[in-house]
């Protein structure tokens, strides 16, 4: 049964029982110490790095993977992974967008304005229900969760590029006389200075950091993604929190969604492409294993401030798009390289 | 002869031996210091508690694990092995008390994993094949070659694990808890093999819990208590008692039957219950059976691997869909309910396979022994830590968990005290009906006394017990009612005074000689 027992962790009472370990220390707190490496790193390179209102904006760059990969977390804690989410904030952005266009109603003649909330309403709903679609194929249809997502991934990009001809709806702001203003808000406005992003984004890790460390749900997810037989004969309702995770991943995919559109006050139908792939790798420099069952959000949300701060800083420096991607791609590698050092597999055990 | 290991071993007497070897994890002393002498084609049997250190002697000498301090000696030279493949390359192997196969993978692949036979165009599949077919004959089991582990009874994929280790050929095997898993059947085959491998030089090193059992095939007795070694004797100078007191310093026996009190109404009542096997080849794994069990009775199910008793168990737990039949729980049908509703209302499985089943390994101890109790600690939308703490603290006292605490990780445990956390975990939900499925598998005979305690207490208090064993001396001990099962079928049914042989007449098995 290696497949299931390799996972094991070691022992961490040599971190209390021999004192100080600085090794172990420098592993498990990795994604904190790269950050602060990278700040300073690039407050020594360029003189506009080291400000509050850069590390605002950047945070506002960050709250979009952010959100996607709160939602990531909770899916890789389950043992699974969802390729959608990029997708997904796609078709939330365009739905918003075209529900912010006026819904023309033939039937009856006229054309309908929702305000602001229900915009934001009718696509956190729409996110979930892609997530609820993800969910069932993985949960009762035993579709493997990668291709599943795959699946409804390029579906999802499919509708949205069709709602749209290809197009993106560019004028979002409402009109005052239609009552339907105030879409902008989230993308532009501040509290005492923070982006709306950010504190939305601070704000859903806080509640999600508690469901995970505090609620029943929260053990649930962990146990059910570390082996999902022995959590369903201990009474876990496994295919309820997998279903439910996928549609958490959705609607933190919708937040995403909307927020980016806000922030651009456009919708485009090929917006968040690739963003899954940002998500997932966030997950993984913040040490949660791929294989389900460990994570935590702080280290998740370390990782994804430290893909945005490199990659904002290497705009700030001026270094080419290409060579964002090479260095990109190294601390991502880096990072897995590192966990399998943590979880490393112990060929055996008993 | 005196059997205490000699500063430098004999080489013409001893194979292996350890000397002064102590392994430690942070602060845990597993091993310390101990010497260890492996008899050469000899039958060397290691006793000992949960978490006395057993397997980590036995890692260490098989290269999987260095000790902290401390040689090995093999033919009376110093060795260090670098990995589990350079002591197999030296001609030691190993079975695991934890198996270590790969599920996904037929029976073939598991045994030549890492060794294949190759030809120049790739590997012979059919020369591996027809060597797993003589050790499958060998061992005298009924295994297709080409069936992937996963669909295998556990007790069968430990056969596997035995084969493998059988078909490298070496010359010192080693042997943790192999038999856990066996019937009384094929101990018997077992041990039969083990003997033909002696008489052509090989050494065996041999741990089990099942101290008679064990007792028959041993030439060496080594005990060990707490990472120290605390006797060594041959086999002329010991017997059962004598194992027991060196092993837990005081000699016991598992007592008998709670007796006294009345028993009430029944607690679960199984009604023409019928289940189809899972792999849908059609045929009823239960067939039509009935069985009623009163609040305060403690029923046996002894049976042989095949007999359906976990599938039974399985089904009435929820885990299982069922064909045909009725399940009662205090008179309510409980068919349509999910496990956690069952666990709800007070039933309760106790699973077989505690890799598989019983363990989340990515949890720590305490999280895994509150895992089927959350609701209990849990106020309004958020889990109380107090109340948590409570419950594991509890639970690791009443079945006595060798841990470091809580917060410690599964894996450190040793096997037996991995199985007790699946037990405590259960017993956690304050169930008014327990299914235990084969629980005593690797617990030491301590603490089997005292998880038999804890049911008859609990049965006093109207606890209803269905248990299930291969060990028919268990049955005896602890039940007031001892059920046959055979194909499905409840086959006889015994009161508490019945003899070792009729229940194993029953069970179709034959009485070992
Ligand atoms: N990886 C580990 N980290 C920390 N402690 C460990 C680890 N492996 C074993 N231990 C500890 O070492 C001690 C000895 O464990 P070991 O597995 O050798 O016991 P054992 O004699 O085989 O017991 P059992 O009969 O239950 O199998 C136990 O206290 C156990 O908790
Ligand atoms: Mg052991």
């Amino acid at each position: 049964m290696s497949a299931l027992s390799s996972s094991s962790k070691t022992s961490r009472s040599g971190l209390f029982g021999e004192g100080f370990d600085l090794g172990r220390l420098l592993l498990e707190g990795r994604a904190f110490f790269a950050l602060i490496a990278i700040i300073v790193i690039f407050s020594i390179l360029s003189p506009f790095y080291f400000s509050v209102s850069n590390f605002l904006t950047m945070s506002s760059h960050v709250a979009i993977f952010g959100f996607l990969a709160i939602g990531m977390l909770l899916v890789i804690l389950n043992g699974g992974i969802d390729l959608s989410v990029g997708s997904t904030l796609g078709l939330c952005g365009v739905v918003a967008g075209w529900l912010m266009q006026g819904v023309t109603i033939e039937a009856a003649g006229v054309i309908l304005y929702p305000p602001v909330w229900a915009v934001v309403l009718l696509t956190l709903v729409l996110g979930a229900i892609v997530g609820a679609v993800n969910g069932v194929l993985i949960a009762y249809f035993k579709v493997p969760a990668f291709v599943a997502t795959l699946g409804v991934m390029y579906v999802a990009r499919g509708v949205a590029l069709l709602m749209t001809n290809g197009l993106t709806f560019n004028n979002l702001a409402g009109k005052p006389e239609l009552g339907n203003t105030g879409f902008d808000w989230l993308g532009f406005n501040r509290i005492a200075n923070v982006p709306i992003g950010v504190i939305i984004l601070a704000v859903l890790a806080i509640s999600v950091g508690l469901m995970l460390s505090r609620s029943s749900f929260g053990r649930w997810l962990y146990a059910s993604g570390g082996n999902a037989r022995a959590a369903e004969l201990s009474g876990v309702p496994v295919k309820r929190v997998q279903i439910a995770v996928y549609m958490m991943s959705g609607v933190c995919a919708a937040i995403a969604g909307l927020v980016l559109s806000s922030q651009l006050t456009s919708a485009g139908p090929t917006a968040g492409t690739t963003y899954e792939l940002t998500a997932i790798a966030a997950v993984v420099i913040g040490g949660a294993a791929l294989t389900g069952g460990r994570g935590t959000i702080r280290g998740t949300m370390l990782g994804a401030f430290v893909i945005g701060f490199l990659s904002d800083g290497l705009v700030i420096i001026g270094v080419s798009a290409y060579w964002q991607t090479v260095f990109t791609g190294a601390v991502i590698v880096l990072a897995v390289l590192l966990n399998s050092i943590q979880y490393k597999a112990k060929p055996k055990k008993s | 002869m005196n059997d205490i290991p000699q500063a430098t071993p004999d080489t013409q007497e001893v194979v292996l031996a350890a000397r002064n070897v102590a392994k430690s994890y942070g602060s845990v002393h597993a091993l310390k210091g101990v010497n260890f002498d492996i008899h050469r084609g000899q039958v060397t049997t290691l006793f000992g508690e949960n978490g006395a250190g057993k397997s980590t002697l036995m890692k260490v000498l098989s290269g999987v694990i260095q000790p902290t301090t401390g040689k090995i000696l093999l033919d009376g030279q110093p060795v260090s092995f670098t990995s589990s493949s350079h002591a197999q390359s030296l001609g030691i192997s190993i079975i695991h008390q934890e198996l270590s196969l790969a599920p996904n993978m037929t029976v073939r692949d598991n045994i030549f994993l890492g060794r294949e036979i190759r030809t120049p165009t790739g590997i012979d599949y059919a020369e591996e094949e027809r060597l797993t077919r003589l050790l499958m004959e060998e061992l005298e089991e009924d295994i297709d070659p080409l069936t992937p582990v996963e669909e295998l009874r556990l007790g069968q994929q430990q056969i596997v694990e035995i084969a493998r280790a059988l078909s490298v050929k070496s010359r010192i095997l080693i042997m943790d808890e192999p038999t856990s898993a066996l019937s009384a059947t094929e101990v018997e085959v077992l041990f039969k093999v083990i003997r033909d491998l002696t008489s052509r030089g090989v050494s065996i090193v041999y741990i089990s819990h099942h101290l008679e059992e064990a007792l028959t095939i041993t030439d060496h007795a080594v005990v060990l208590r707490d990472g120290n070694m605390t006797a060594y004797a041959p086999r002329s100078e010991i017997d059962l008692e004598w194992i027991v007191r060196n092993m837990v310093g005081e000699n016991f026996d598992l007592g008998s039957p709670p007796s006294g009190y009345e028993f009430g109404a029944p607690a679960l009542s199984i009604q023409d219950l019928t289940v189809m096997d899972e792999a849908g080849a059609g045929f009823a794994v239960v067939d039509n059976l009935s069985l009623d069990i009163k609040a305060g009775e403690i029923v046996c199910i002894y049976g042989l691997m095949g007999a359906g008793r976990t599938e039974l168990m399985e089904t009435v737990a929820g885990r299982m869909g069922q064909a045909a039949g009725e399940v009662r729980l205090h008179g309510h049908e409980v068919s349509h309910l999910t496990i956690a509703q069952r666990i709800e209302s007070g039933l309760c499985l106790v699973p077989e396979d505690r890799q598989r089943d019983g363990l989340v390994q990515t949890m720590s101890v305490g999280q895994n022994l509150s895992l089927a109790s959350i609701r209990k600690f849990t106020r309004g939308i958020f889990t109380s830590r107090k109340d948590e703490n409570q419950l594991i603290e509890d639970s690791i006292r009443d079945v006595t968990v060798k841990t470091d605490g809580g917060d410690a990780a599964i894996g450190s445990l040793s096997g037996g005290n991995q199985q007790k956390v699946v037990i405590g975990k259960m017993l956690a939900t304050h169930p008014t009906v327990i299914m235990l499925d084969e629980p005593s598998r690797g617990i030491d005979i301590g603490a089997k006394a005292e998880v038999f305690r804890l049911l008859a207490e609990r049965a006093r208090d109207g606890l209803a017990v269905l248990y299930s064993t291969s060990e028919v001396s268990e049955c005896l001990s602890i039940a007031h009612r001892i059920i046959v099962m055979h194909k499905g079928h409840i086959s006889a049914e015994f009161g508490p005074d019945a003899t070792k042989e009729q229940i194993m007449a029953a069970s179709g098995e034959s009485v070992a000689a």
